[in-house]
C-alpha cells in the first residue's frame, strides 16, 4: 500500500508538469479565469487552450486511436487532469463533448461523420451539448415528450427540452425524441445530433434559485434533422442514450468549496458565546462528520485510481460520490451561515467572510442533489445495481405511451 | 497510487473468512452470549492461536511471526465480520501494543512471546466506571510499585492473565503490568450490552504492580497505543457493519409482503443504500488508518481518529437498520441481528466513544495547521 506514481507515471506526471509550467499560469489565491471573463471572453479562451492541449496530445489521450485518442491508459488523462488543476485554465466548457457526446458519436457514426466531427470536437473547435431532459421527463427521461416525425429524408421535431448546459454556445446537440407514441415508452424513442443553429431551435436561459443561469431551456418548432444525422436504429433511442449516460466521466474530480477546510478556519475566526466557536464541541463534532465524509470519499477515489492505474476496472464504491458531496455541500453551507449568527443572512461578498461563499453555496447546492441523478435515483441505483435488490415494478413499461396517465 | 491490499494479504483475508465460517458461524457467539458460563470461545480461541494470528504483527524476536500491520487489519476485518467471541482484541490490539510502545526490553522480551502464541491473556484497564476517564481524574493509584483502586468494565478481565493498567502516579499517569492471579487482585464478571464477550469489574488492593514505560508518562503512551488500537477497532467494527448489509440484504430479498419482495420498495432499498454509503466511506478511511498504522505515520492520529468515527458510525447504523429491515423477527431474541446490535455499541465505546474521538480528530487537525 502506497500512494506514489509508478516510475512510468511518474515520469508522465514530470512531463505534464513540465508542458504546463510552460504554457500555463500557475493557479493563485484569486478567482480563476472562468469566473474573472464574461461567457464570451471565457468561451473564447478555453477553444484556444483547448487546440494548445490537443496539439501537443493532452486531449482525450485514452480514447482509441481510430477516434483522434492516443490509446493510452485512462490514468494518464487522469494524471493530466491533477496537474492541469493547478493551473489557472478555462474548462468545462467541452466536459459534456467530450464525455457524452464524443463517445456516442464514436459507436454510432458512421466514419465519415466521425472524421467530420470527432476532431473539431477534441480540438474544442466546436462545443456539443447533451438534450435529454425535459418539463416533464426528468427522473423518468424515458418519458420525454418531444416529437419526431419522418419527412422525405429529414426528421421534424417539435417539442421542449431543459437544463441543457451551454445550448447557447453549441454548435451540435445530441437528442432524443419520441417518434412513435402507440409504443411502450422505451421502444419509441429515436436518436439523432442536431445542429444547434437549425431554424425553429430557440434557446432561453434558466433562472436559477441563486440568480445564476447555467442552463437553458431549447424550443424545438418545425426542426429538420437529416436522416443522415439518426445514431441507431430508428427505436433504438433508449440504448444510444443508456450508453451516453454509461460513458459520463468518471467522478474523480474534487466537489466544490466550502468543505470541512472552510468550516473549520470559519469556525477558528467566529465567536460562539464569547469562545471561538471551534472550541464549543457540537461545532468540533459536526465538522469531524465533514471530514470523515470528505476524506471517506477522498480514498475512495484513490480506490478507484489505484484500480485504473492497475488496468482494472473500477469497482462500485466510486457510485457514492455525488449522494455524499451534494448534501455535505449543503450541510456545511446551511452550518456556515448559522455561525455568524444574525448577520449570517448577507450575501455581499464586500461584507462577509469567504466573499460570501457559504451564502452563495446555500443558494447553489439544492441543485447538485438533483443535477446528472438525484439523490433519490442514485440510491436506488446503488441499491439495484450495486447491492443487487429487485427492480421496481413499472406499471407503464409495457402498455402503449399514449396510453400512460400525466399528471400537470 | 497503489491504494490497496496485495495479493498476499487478500488471500489471507480470503482464508481468515473461510476458517471463521466454519469455526465461528452465528452459533459460537451466541452460544457464549447464552451460557453465563462460558467466558468466552476457547476452542476457537485455541485455533486461532494454533494459526499464529495474535502474533501475526508482532515482532519475530518477541515470538511472533513479524507480518505487519496490514495483515493484522485483513484479521481484524473478519474478525469483526464474525462477531468472534474471543479476546484478541483486548490481547494484541491493546495489551500486546501497550508493551510494544511503552515496556523495556526486558519486558517486552518477558512478556510478548507468550501473548504471541495465546499462552497468555493479555487485557487492558483504563475505564473505572460510568463517565469518561481522564488523567485528572483517575481514582486507581500506583504507589512504590503496588496498585490500588477499581477498574471496570475491564474486557476480558475474568480471564486475562495479565493486565495493563494506568493509574494515577504522583502528578500524572503512569502504565503498569499487574499479574491477575496474584495478591491483592479481586475479580467477578460485570453484565455488559455484548455479554458474548465478558468484562470484569477488578478490585486492586495492593497489588504488584510493575511500571511500564516512565513513571508519570503513561497517558501519552495511553494515547498512542489507542491511536493504534482505533485502526483495528475500526477495522473490526467494519466488517460487523458489511455483515449486516449482506443480512439485511439477504433478508429484504426473500421477504414478500404487499404480494412482492420487501427490497423492490425504495423505503427499504434507500436504507440500505444508505448503509452501503456509510460502510464505503468507512471503508476508505479504515484503509487509510490501515496505511498509516503499518507506516508509522505522522498523519495516524488524524487518520486513526477518521477510521475510528466512521467506522463508529457505519457499525451502529448498519446493525440498527438491519434490525429495522427484519421488522419484528428482528427483535426476537432467536435473530441474529441483535448478536450485531450488541457488538456494534460494545466495540464502540471500548476505546472511547465517538464523540472523544471526534473530539481528538479535531485535535489533531489543529494541530497540523499550526504546525
Amino acid at each position: 500500500m502506497d500512494f506514489n506514481d509508478t516510475p512510468e507515471q511518474a515520469a508522465y506526471r514530470a512531463e505534464v508538469r513540465a508542458w504546463l509550467n510552460a504554457n500555463a499560469e500557475p493557479r493563485k489565491d484569486r478567482p480563476s479565469v472562468s469566473r474573472r471573463l464574461d461567457a464570451d471572453e471565457g468561451l473564447a479562451l478555453a477553444k484556444k487552450w483547448q487546440a494548445t492541449k490537443a496539439d501537443a496530445g493532452y486531449a482525450c489521450r485514452h480514447w482509441p486511436a481510430s477516434h483522434g485518442g492516443q490509446d493510452r491508459p485512462m490514468i494518464e488523462t487522469i494524471i493530466y487532469d491533477q496537474e492541469e488543476a493547478r493551473f489557472d485554465v478555462p474548462t468545462g466548457f467541452f466536459s459534456i463533448g467530450l464525455g457524452m457526446c464524443g463517445p456516442v458519436m464514436a459507436q454510432y457514426a458512421t466514419k465519415e461523420q466521425q472524421e467530420r466531427y470527432i476532431p473539431p470536437m477534441i480540438r474544442g473547435e466546436e462545443v456539443w451539448c447533451q438534450l435529454f431532459s425535459e418539463p416533464a421527463a426528468g427522473s423518468d427521461v424515458a418519458g420525454l415528450r418531444t416529437r419526431c416525425h419522418r419527412d422525405g429524408d429529414d426528421w421534424v421535431v417539435n417539442g421542449q427540452k431543459v437544463w441543457t448546459s451551454g445550448a447557447h454556445y453549441s454548435d451540435w446537440g445530441i437528442l432524443v425524441a419520441r417518434h412513435d407514441s402507440s409504443l411502450p415508452k422505451h421502444k419509441g424513442l429515436t436518436f439523432f445530433f442536431v445542429d444547434m443553429k437549425s431554424p425553429g431551435i430557440d434557446i432561453k436561459p434558466i433562472k436559477q434559485i441563486n440568480g445564476g443561469s447555467n442552463f437553458n431551456e431549447v424550443f424545438f418548432t418545425n426542426v429538420r434533422i437529416p436522416d443522415s444525422q439518426r445514431l441507431g436504429a430508428i427505436g433504438e433511442g433508449w440504448q444510444v442514450a443508456i450508453t451516453t449516460l454509461m460513458n459520463e466521466r468518471l467522478a474523480v474530480g474534487g466537489a466544490p468549496p466550502p468543505d470541512f477546510r472552510e468550516a473549520m478556519k470559519l469556525a477558528a475566526a467566529c465567536d460562539l458565546d464569547g469562545r471561538p466557536a471551534l472550541e464549543d464541541s457540537a461545532v468540533r463534532e459536526k465538522i469531524a462528520d465533514w471530514y470523515v465524509e470528505a476524506m471517506g470519499m477522498e480514498h475512495t477515489k484513490a480506490r478507484t485510481l489505484t484500480a485504473l492505474s492497475q488496468g482494472k476496472v473500477p469497482g462500485p464504491e466510486n457510485s457514492i460520490g455525488k449522494v455524499v458531496s451534494a448534501s455535505k455541500l449543503q450541510n456545511v453551507s446551511s452550518f456556515g451561515a448559522d455561525l455568524m449568527d444574525m448577520g449570517g443572512v448577507i450575501t455581499d461578498p464586500s461584507l462577509m467572510p469567504s466573499s460570501a461563499l457559504f451564502q452563495q453555496s446555500y443558494l447553489y447546492s439544492p441543485g447538485l442533489r438533483i443535477a446528472g441523478g438525484t439523490d433519490e435515483i442514485l440510491r436506488n441505483i446503488i441499491a439495484e445495481r450495486v447491492l443487487g435488490l429487485p427492480g421496481e415494478i413499472r406499471v407503464d413499461r409495457d402498455v402503449p405511451y399514449s396510453d400512460i396517465p400525466t399528471g400537470n | 497510487m497503489n491504494f490497496d491490499f496485495s495479493d498476499a494479504q487478500k488471500a489471507l483475508k480470503q482464508q481468515t473468512r473461510g476458517f471463521l465460517r466454519a469455526a465461528c458461524d452465528t452459533t459460537v457467539p451466541r452460544r457464549v452470549l447464552e451460557d453465563a458460563d462460558e467466558p468466552f470461545a476457547r476452542d476457537l480461541w485455541q485455533q486461532i492461536c494454533a494459526n499464529e494470528s495474535p502474533g501475526i504483527a508482532i515482532p519475530e524476536e518477541y515470538g511472533g511471526i513479524g507480518f505487519g500491520y496490514l495483515e493484522l487489519c485483513v484479521v481484524a476485518e473478519e474478525l469483526g465480520r464474525a462477531v468472534a467471541p474471543v479476546p484478541f482484541s483486548s490481547s494484541v490490539y491493546l495489551a500486546a501494543e501497550a508493551i510494544l510502545q511503552g515496556g523495556s526490553e526486558e519486558q517486552k522480551a518477558k512478556l510478548l512471546p507468550k501473548l504471541a502464541s495465546g499462552e497468555s491473556i493479555g487485557t487492558f484497564a483504563l475505564s473505572e466506571g460510568p463517565g469518561q476517564a481522564t488523567e485528572a481524574n483517575l481514582q486507581a493509584t500506583l504507589r512504590n510499585g503496588r496498585l490500588s483502586g477499581t477498574k471496570m468494565p475491564v474486557p476480558d478481565g475474568d480471564v486475562a492473565d495479565l493486565c495493563v493498567v494506568v493509574a494515577k502516579d504522583g502528578d500524572g499517569a503512569s502504565l503498569a503490568v499487574v499479574d491477575l492471579g496474584g495478591e491483592g487482585v479481586s475479580r467477578e464478571p460485570v453484565d455488559t450490552l455484548d455479554p458474548s464477550r465478558s468484562h470484569a469489574r477488578i478490585v486492586f488492593d495492593g497489588a504488584e504492580a510493575e511500571l511500564l514505560g516512565e513513571a508519570g508518562q503513561g497517558w501519552a503512551v495511553k494515547d498512542r497505543v489507542f491511536d493504534r488500537a482505533a485502526v483495528l477497532f475500526a477495522m473490526e467494527q467494519l466488517g460487523g457493519a458489511d455483515a449486516c448489509l449482506q443480512m439485511a440484504i439477504g433478508y429484504a430479498k426473500g421477504r414478500y409482503a404487499f404480494g412482492r419482495p420487501i427490497g423492490s420498495f425504495q423505503a427499504i432499498k434507500h436504507k440500505l443504500a444508505d448503509i452501503y454509503i456509510k460502510n464505503e466511506l468507512a471503508r476508505a478511511n479504515c484503509y487509510y488508518g490501515a496505511w498509516a498504522l503499518s507506516t508509522d505515520a505522522p498523519e495516524l492520529p488524524v487518520a486513526a481518529a477518521a477510521a475510528r468515527v466512521a467506522a463508529t458510525q457505519a457499525f451502529h447504523f448498519a446493525s440498527k437498520e438491519n434490525i429495522q429491515t427484519h421488522g419484528g423477527i428482528g427483535f426476537t431474541w432467536e435473530s441474529d441481528c441483535h448478536l450485531y446490535y450488541r457488538r456494534s455499541k460494545l466495540l464502540a465505546l471500548g476505546i472511547g466513544s465517538e464523540r472523544v474521538w471526534k473530539d481528538r480528530l479535531i485535535s489533531g487537525l489543529e494541530q497540523q495547521e499550526a504546525a
